[in-house]
């Protein structure tokens, strides 16, 4: 097992530094700078966490798909690439059940202070948690499958999991539509005020960043696991072969 | 033509299987009435007529689920066997064939089960329908196969996991939410007759989730077979 080479540890070292350097002001602007929402007074600035990191919760599962498919594209024509993108796919979808994770867990704090309950079947709030349920049935499926398959036993599960979440969204809005709602004025549906956008902004600078760094953290840990999975399996066969002589 | 003749080959297999054994259908049976009989302990059936209505198609799903899904735990086992899978691997015949002609018989044994458990159900929640009760002959099948196609699918998955019959709910159950979604909706309209509940909107999405997902056993089945 090679150690990671000296330009990806200086790359990390300061793209963290820069991310963390990004979430201090984020912070800054989120809570001191920027004016209590109208409505909603200091509650309404968990908004500055929970709207990036639900928009980013909604990316990560595409590129999941992506490097799915083209792990199913290459795993017979060029495995070694095929087991890259394998990595790449694991880690966006233990990112994704972390964004979701974060996202319902800080919608839910919101909605207590502001509806007075945790949790309500909404559409949105519904296919979120079904999202998060999804990969983490992708997660548990790698866990539990047999050495060997695992990867294009979780390949083929993505493919359902992108094939089945736009389903799950229409299915829940025509059930929810079916149903009156109860009415509940969530998020600023007109827009953001001016005074808003850089806390919006910088947060959704942060979490994009952040959210990089852990996918990227998490795929070379991912790499290395595999390069050692290769290493011994090498020397079981040369072990073997000196056996038989 | 010969797709077919080898997917009516395959089917033959497992209804010969099954018929000699009778396992899966007899187990499924007994397992599902009893989850029926559970349920009634947890509400009263006879004194509640609305509630009835408004939470048995609920019920009636979620034994069928629980049924088909320790069934379906058991229908790849049979293949395994002295080694008949890597027969079905090596042999000529496309592996979709052998993945429709099993999800067909499996969608035969749940259906036989639901022709038995229906009647049953009704006489125990004293269930009076509403609506317009001759739509169940085509939600019952679309979310039968819908369950089943998949159950069979994921079931074949976890064929060499280590827990294997922990991981197949694992993984069927938020890929077939959508599905079960529709399937209870419509049974609870047709049941309640309730005009804000459109049954025939649930029979489309249920159909087209039929379709799409049909599409896509077929198409993977193969990679899973030969996944080593």
């Amino acid at each position: 097992m090679q150690p990671l080479s000296r330009t990806t540890r200086i790359v990390g070292a300061l793209w963290l530094a820069v991310t963390l350097a990004v979430m201090a002001q984020g912070f800054r602007e989120a809570i001191f700078l920027t004016p209590a929402d109208a409505a909603q007074g200091d509650v309404g600035r968990i908004f500055y966490y929970h709207v990036p990191i639900a928009m980013l919760s909604l990316l990560f599962p595409y590129v999941n798909f992506a490097a799915s498919l083209a792990f199913l594209f290459w795993r017979t024509r060029n495995p070694l690439r095929a087991l890259t993108s394998d990595a790449l796919a694991l880690a966006s979808a233990e990112v994704t059940i972390a964004y979701t994770s974060i996202c319902l867990i800080t919608g839910s704090i919101w909605g207590r202070a502001a509806w007075g309950i945790w949790w309500t079947w909404d559409e949105r709030l519904t296919s979120e948690l079904i999202l998060c349920l999804i990969y983490i049935a992708y997660v548990m499926l790698r866990r539990f499958s047999a050495t060997g398959q695992t990867q294009t036993l979780a390949a083929v599960l993505s493919v359902f999991a992108a094939v089945d979440v736009p389903i799950v969204y229409m299915s829940i809005r025509w059930w929810r539509t079916q149903h009156p709602a109860p009415v509940f004025g969530g998020g600023p549906d007109s827009g953001m005020d001016k005074s808003m956008l850089p806390a919006f902004f910088w947060n959704l600078a942060t979490w994009t960043l952040w959210g990089l760094f852990l996918l990227t953290a998490r795929f070379l840990l991912e790499r290395r696991n595999q390069m050692t999975e290769q290493d011994e399996a090498l020397r079981a066969i040369e072990a073997s072969l000196e056996i038989s002589q | 033509m010969i797709y077919l003749r080898q997917v009516l080959a395959h089917l033959r297999k497992d209804l010969r299987l099954e018929w000699r054994s009778r396992d899966s259908i007899n187990g499924m049976l007994f397992f599902s009435l009893l989850v029926v009989v559970v349920y009634s302990l947890a509400f009263d059936p006879t004194g509640y007529p609305t509630t009835t209505r408004q939470i048995s198609g609920g019920v009636l799903w979620v034994s069928i689920l629980f049924a088909s899904v320790s069934a379906l735990n058991q229908a790849w086992t049979r293949e395994q066997r002295n080694q008949v899978l890597d027969a079905h691997r090596m042999a000529a015949a496309p592996a979709s064939a052998l993945f429709l002609g099993k999800a067909l018989a499996n969608f035969l044994f749940v259906t036989a089960v639901e022709l038995v458990l229906a009647p049953i159900f009704v006489v125990f929640f004293n269930l009076h329908p509403l609506g317009q009760t001759s739509l169940l002959l085509l939600i019952l099948p679309l979310g039968t196969w819908a369950l089943v196609l998949n159950g069979t699918f994921f079931a074949a998955l976890g064929l060499r996991a280590r827990n294997r019959e922990l991981l197949l709910p694992l993984i069927l159950f938020p890929i077939a939410i959508p599905s079960l979604l529709a399937m209870i909706q419509a049974t609870t309209a047709v049941l309640t007759g309730d005009d804000m509940l459109n049954p025939l909107l649930w029979i489309q999405m249920l159909a087209g989730y039929d379709i799409i997902f049909t599409i896509i056993c077929l198409l993977l089945f193969d990679t899973v077979l030969h996944a080593e």
